[in-house]
């Protein structure tokens, strides 16, 4: 598996290291409902299949992408800066 | 001729069915040119309902339908499994079989799962090949040898076994180890002698053979592809054979728990991650206990068939392919060859991987849920084989008295949101941490 970087093009896996789900959403700082804490703490989609997911390029340019990949497959469609997540993939 | 030979057998698998293995009957067969073994377990079709339906035919559903059946009288069962019987996880893992876990959730739970170990085979009259050769922990700090000192302790107040060995003592067991590598030094290691490791297909097919002589239906071949509920209550599964009616459900399919649980409408606190597994070529005995190297998550042992086998981290990302990359397997090697240099003049025979159910604390969950009528069990991690006589036996009290056993109550599905969480590494809800 390789992971293209949108600085430093596509890169051996072990350049980077994976935090996870990036579709989970943090609750506002004031929410005080802790079912919302929860669902953003310890819920997730798992899906089998197309993953959006937040990995951080660690031994390169350090930048924070959001992939998408395949979990059955390992293919990657697509991979962007992370501070430009909600913006339109390229 | 030929034909007479099938009839034989067929007439003889009709007299002998439900044998028990014997050493007398191993004679007999062996006179026969062992031409006269029944089948293990019947492969039936599903009938239109059962009292409780098991998800997943791998170590954990094989044990519940067992357990079901001898302990609760809950014999009108069905096993489905999507693939083959043995497919999943309980086929491919490394076979460490241990109870030394730290907190009190966890430990009186896999002691008693090692307690159910230590008389599996005759319990279910199927050579296991549960050896008890030892799990050896290596510590390489001070600080380690602490950690480890408490960690006996706190085993030994729960009634299992654990010896805090001196660096010597491990040398004098483990001839091979590199006791002296210059980043990672032994200090010691902490020991639990009746831990082991057990033959992992032999446990499936016992279970199942065990099960089916009960009356449980275990139907191969049978996707689960969704969960029929009325009114907020199980009623049935729908499957690749068709409707089957089912007054409870118990969910046991490891890597696909989540998927599972959607069809139900349930989010869970659990991923699912990648482990890899690796054989070397057969050699004479090497390694005669299981050794674990604290520092790089490492854990090998030496099949009775003479191959060492070993394995070491999750590859850290989400995944339900059953094969990993190529930075897992470097520094699975790597980690080889700074604890036991010799290795590397062997050759490697194979290597594989399994989908890991990895839960939110690392720690299990064998569980009510709020669907009515369904039960979870998952959240494995990649340390369910050892838990397989122990999960089945909560899971199916579990279902058949509709509440956990005291065992398996700390392993509770709501543990997450009243924050009673059982994190043995302190890692946080990072699942690849676990
Ligand atoms: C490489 C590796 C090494 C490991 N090493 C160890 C170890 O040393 N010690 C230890 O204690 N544990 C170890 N484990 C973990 C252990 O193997 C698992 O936690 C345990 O086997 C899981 O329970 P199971 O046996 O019931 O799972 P499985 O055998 O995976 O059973 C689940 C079954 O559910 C079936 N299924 C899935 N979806 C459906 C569906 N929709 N319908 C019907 N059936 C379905 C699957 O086909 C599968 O057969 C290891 C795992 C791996 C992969
Ligand atoms: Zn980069």
């Amino acid at each position: 598996m390789r992971i293209p970087c949108p600085l430093c093009g596509e890169r051996a896996l072990e350049e980077f290291t994976y935090l996870g789900d990036a579709t989970v959403k943090r609750p506002a700082a004031e929410e005080t409902d802790p079912k919302a804490w929860y669902d953003f703490v310890y819920l997730r989609d798992n899906p089998r299949g197309p993953h959006r997911e937040l990995w951080h390029h660690l031994h390169g340019c350090r930048a924070w992408l959001e992939v998408e990949r395949d979990t059955l497959t390992h293919e990657v469609f697509d991979s962007r800066l992370a501070r430009e997540r909600g913006t339109e993939a390229k | 001729m030929a034909a007479d030979a099938v009839a034989g057998l067929a007439n003889q698998a009709i007299v002998t069915d439900g044998m028990r293995y014997s050493l007398f009957n191993l004679i007999g067969q062996t006179m026969r040119g062992h031409r006269g073994w029944p089948r293990a377990w019947r492969d039936p079709d599903p009938k239109a309902g059962y009292d409780v339906v098991i998800v997943g035919a791998g170590g954990h559903g094989l044990a519940t339908a067992y357990y079901l059946a001898k302990e609760h009288g809950i014999t009108n069962v069905a096993v489905l499994e999507k693939g083959y019987l043995g497919g999943g996880n309980v086929g491919r893992n490394t076979t460490i079989v241990r109870s030394n876990y730290e907190l009190p959730g966890n430990e009186p739970f896999y002691e008693h799962s090692l307690k159910l170990w230590e008389g599996l085979s005759q319990d279910i009259n199927y050579n296991v090949m549960f050896s008890q050769r030892g799990v050896l922990n290596l510590a390489h700090s001070d600080g380690q040898v602490d950690a480890f000192a408490r960690r006996g302790n706190g085993m030994r107040l729960h009634g299992a076994d654990a010896v805090l060995l001196t660096r010597e003592e491990v040398r004098e067991r483990v001839p091979a180890l590199d006791l002296d590598n210059a980043r990672f030094p032994v200090r010691g290691g902490l020991l639990q002698p009746r831990a082991g490791t057990a033959r992992h297909d032999a446990v499936a097919w016992g279970l199942a053979r065990a099960a089916d002589s009960l009356g449980v239906d275990i139907i191969q071949n049978c996707e689960v592809t969704g969960i029929a509920r009325e009114n907020g209550r199980v009623t049935g599964v729908e499957t690749t054979r068709g409707h089957i009616k089912a007054g409870k459900v118990g969910l046991a399919v490891a890597g696909h728990t989540t998927k599972l649980a959607e069809m139900a409408g349930l989010r869970l606190p659990v991923e699912s991650h990648l482990l890899q597994a690796f054989v070397t070529e057969a050699i004479k005995p090497m390694v005669d206990q299981v050794v674990t190297f604290a520092a790089g998550h490492f854990y090998i042992s030496q099949s009775d068939h003479g191959g060492l086998v070993f394995g070491s981290s999750l590859d850290g990302y989400n995944s339900y392919a059953a094969r990993g990359n190529m930075p897992a397997v470097e520094h699975t090697i790597e980690a080889a060859m700074s604890l036991m240099p010799s290795v590397g003049r062997l050759r490697l025979l194979r290597h594989w991987g399994g989908v890991m159910d990895m839960s939110m604390d690392g720690s299990p969950i064998i569980s009510k849920t709020p669907v009515e009528g369904l039960y979870l069990n998952g959240g494995w991690c990649y340390g369910g084989f050892k838990a397989t006589p122990g999960s089945g036996w909560c899971f199916a009290h579990t279902i058949a008295r509709d509440e956990p056993h005291a065992l398996n109550a700390p392993l509770s599905l709501e543990r997450f949101e009243s924050g009673h969480l059982l994190d043995e590494e302190s890692t946080g809800p990072f699942p690849n941490t676990h």
